[in-house]
């Protein structure tokens, strides 16, 4: 059984000790609690064009791989320009004979349908997109998949409400649109990307990311059962070269991108000479804000949502942790002990905390961040943890003792590493905070409601959870300032960026 | 014998002073009949910088006044550009006798006063129109506001360079954003004088910083900068490449008017609701509903 112990000397839990500890570690093992629904994989997935299912020009495939076992899932068909051309042709065509044309309560009917059947599917698309990305089955079946299923039925009721988005403008439709989205939220992402678009009337084609195609092509299957016309959605897969060729063909009116800065920037550069609108979900360093007055094991909770979730693939991570001095050495100890008792491992078991790093590029990069870190001189925390022989994994880290200008306070790790530094009044709190060329997301914890209004307005960041943190609706307009991109996701506000005034 | 008028050196509005530029050029502007009127500040880059600096100095205390103190300048500013109309007009027509010109320069000055009372009106009211609470699946409190971005660079249009400047900086201020702006090129002098409009309206100083000088010196400044945080204005094809290739290094906003396609700026459609939009971020907040 447990045993409950108190640092060295049995005291009674008081303010200002740190609290019973539960050991767990050697008395008891867990059995596997594995998920066994059935994915329904195919081997080989084909390019989605024109309401098709086609093989690409080239003939050529690479392969999908699971990052918890590095098994190959699938192999998956790489487009290439020709390719991405036939796909905006098909879009531009559906554009102009039916999607344009069609009245908005039609369309409505489409993507509700969509909804419905994603919602039908639903845990056999959670579990391809564990496989596919390596994230633990709880997220993706309470998470992922039920958050993409609501962002289209959100979106499909207004897409015959539209008079009502831009308050006396009338708005239309953009026409075709080019989408690049990432791997840590691959369906999760195409629900995002697709739902306003196609709300408002647009016609897409949609690149996801090359470690993770496989959600967004059986999204197409129920694309095809929906009966959604053909070319409205086209879904081409690949690398960096298939997404340039999405973001650089001459016919989308605008394109939309999700992921790194670095990219971001890149495809600015590219597009610097046209006209296409743009909205950029780019990167971040969020800082998470603890208070001394603030509810510690609540924020602690938080604490570990905001790095851990879904292993630190978040762009608006809570990946900076600002602790108000007095209370530092608590939470740290606190953190701490929570951090004991989080359980990585295989993404398919029901139990899992942390699961696999999305890709073996992404290990190394978040490996040679953590050693920059100690070579910095921060002070690292990893719990102990039997980490799988095969698959891709990094425990959880928290590093102590951070200073502004260490790397791993600065540079986005996009992986289960926390940085952790003090401050000491709520002006330097503000200031740490938005000493960043990032602009995503930040975190509040405090218990005086005015310190929250006034934090939140101070904070140089488009979305603040206060008391809470990793929060996403599909009402609650999400994106950035600064470098962290400009356009926002969901809400009224997320389809103005659909939309051209008439 | 009659008197010898005594005439104004022209001096560019930067932080609530009257300054030189810091390079002492100057280039000579001439009147309608070409005769020599004054020599303007041809400013720099350094003077960008500088009022960059003055700019996002007086940035947070301007967005912190109230919306409805923020409305009352702008109507404060209406207020002095109508007092001041008949001076306004004479730089703008720049000693033309024309009738046409007298009367084109006339409507520009009255639908500038115009501008701003419209925009004026707004300062307590988009946020109403474009922020809102969202029903979010879960016990939380959830609203979007608007917030100004910070430092706006205007790059104002020849046509119109009264108007045109003004329907530029009127929706970025009117939030709490500060602006840099660079004005006409081949008509600078209107810019001086709203510079002394600005100084006398309650604007505080550094909220607006008029630059006169050459676009080639500035605009590349202007795409660049990275304390800019939108640039918006009127720009040939290549200043548009250049702006937006300098935008990505600071994923920078930029709403860019084409110089080559004619802007109506008397039209209902040069003011809007949707300019105001251009320079804010919207905000999301999250709070638990419980006890």
């Amino acid at each position: 059984m447990p045993t409950l112990a108190a640092g060295k000397k049995q005291t009674p839990r008081r303010q200002g000790r740190p609290a019973p500890e539960l050991i767990f570690g050697d008395l008891w093992t867990y059995d596997p609690a594995p998920e066994t629904a059935d994915p329904k994989l195919k081997k080989r997935y084909e390019l989605f064009i024109n309401g098709r299912f086609v093989a690409p020009k080239s003939g050529k495939y690479f392969s999908s791989i699971n990052p918890a076992n590095e098994q190959k899932l699938a192999e998956i068909a790489l487009a290439d320009r020709a390719d991405v051309d036939a796909a905006y042709r098909a879009a531009k065509k559906a554009y102009d004979t039916t999607w344009g044309k069609m009245p908005g309560a039609e369309r409505a009917k489409y993507l509700f349908r969509i909804a419905r059947l994603l919602q039908d599917r639903a845990r056999e698309f959670a579990v391809a997109e564990t496989m596919d990305g390596g994230k633990p089955i709880k997220e993706s079946r309470d998470f992922d998949v039920p958050m993409a299923a609501a962002h289209f039925f959100y979106h499909a009721g207004w897409a015959d409400k539209l008079d009502y988005v831009a308050p006396g403008r009338r708005i239309a439709p953009l026409g075709v649109v080019g989408q690049v989205i990432p791997w840590n939220f691959p369906l999760l992402m195409c629900a995002w990307k697709l739902a306003p678009a196609l709300a408002m009337g647009n016609c897409v084609v949609l690149k996801p990311a090359e470690t993770t195609s496989i959600t967004a092509l059986k999204l197409a299957e129920i694309i095809q059962d929906a009966g959604l016309p053909p070319g409205v959605v086209n879904i081409v897969t690949g690398a960096g070269e298939t997404g340039a060729a999405v973001m650089g063909h001459p016919i989308p009116a605008k394109v939309a991108f999700t992921g790194s800065t670095e990219v971001g920037k890149i495809i600015m550069r590219s597009l610097a000479g046209t006209d296409k609108k743009m909205t950029m979900e780019l990167g971040g360093k969020a800082a998470n804000i603890i208070f001394d007055d603030a509810p510690l094991d609540q924020a602690v909770e938080g604490i570990i949502n905001g790095i851990f979730f879904n292993q630190g693939h978040v762009c608006c991570a809570g990946s900076r942790l600002l602790v108000h001095e007095p209370v530092a050495d608590r939470v740290i100890a606190k953190l701490k002990q929570r951090m004991k008792v989080l359980r990585v491992g295989d993404p398919l078991d029901k139990n899992t905390d942390v699961g696999a790093i999305n890709s073996k590029e992404q290990l190394a990069r978040i490996t040679a961040l953590v050693k920059s870190g100690v070579k910095e001189g921060a002070e690292m925390f990893q719990p102990a943890c039997t980490l799988p022989a095969k698959g891709w994994y990094f425990p959880p880290t928290i590093f102590s003792g951070v200073s502004m200008s260490h790397r791993i306070a600065r540079e986005e790790i996009f992986g289960p590493v926390l940085s952790i530094l003090t401050f000491r009044t709520p002006e330097e709190a503000v200031e740490k905070a938005n000493n960043t060329a990032y602009g995503l997301s930040a975190g509040v914890w405090t218990d005086k409601g005015s310190r929250i209004l006034k934090m939140s307005t101070e904070l140089k960041a488009g979305v603040v959870w206060a008391n809470t943190y990793n929060k996403f609706d599909p009402t609650s307009p999400f994106g950035g300032y600064k470098e962290s991109g400009f356009g926002r996701e969901g809400g009224r506000q997320g389809l103005l960026d659909y939309c051209r005034l008439v | 014998m009659s008197r010898l008028p005594i005439t104004k050196t022209p001096k560019v509005y930067v932080g609530g002073a009257f300054i030189r530029s810091e390079s002492a050029r100057v280039f000579p502007i001439r009147d309608a009949v070409g005769h020599f009127f004054a020599n303007i500040p041809q400013c720099t880059r350094k003077d960008l910088r500088n009022a960059v600096e003055a700019a996002a100095k007086a940035g947070p205390g301007w967005a912190k006044r109230t919306a409805y103190n923020r409305g009352q300048i702008l109507y404060r500013l209406g207020e002095m550009l109508e007092a001041r109309a008949a001076e306004m007009i004479e730089a703008l027509a720049m000693g033309a006798s024309s009738p046409r010109i007298r009367a084109a320069a006339a409507r520009e000055v009255t639908a500038t006063v115009d501008r701003l009372i419209y925009y004026a009106g707004w300062a307590d009211k988009y946020e109403q129109v474009l922020g809102n609470v969202n029903p979010v699946a879960a016990p939380y409190f959830n609203f979007t506001v608007t917030e100004p971005m910070g430092v706006i660079g205007v790059i104002a249009p020849d046509a119109a360079p009264l108007l045109g400047l003004v329907s530029l900086l009127a929706p970025a201020i009117v939030s709490g954003n500060t602006v840099v702006a660079l004005a006409s090129e081949s008509q600078p002098y209107a810019a001086i004088l709203l510079g002394e409009m600005l100084a006398t309206s309650d604007l505080p100083g550094g909220v607006v910083n008029l630059l006169t000088g050459f676009r080639k010196e500035i605009v590349p400044t202007f795409a660049t900068h990275t304390h800019l945080r939108a640039v918006s204005g009127v720009a040939t094809a290549d200043e548009r490449k250049a702006l937006k290739l300098g935008a990505a290094e600071s994923v920078k906003r930029t709403h860019l008017l084409k110089a080559e396609e004619k802007t109506d700026w008397f039209a209902d459609r040069a003011q809007s609701l949707e300019a105001i939009h251009d320079t804010l971020e919207f905000k999301t907040t999250w709070h638990p509903i419980g006890a």
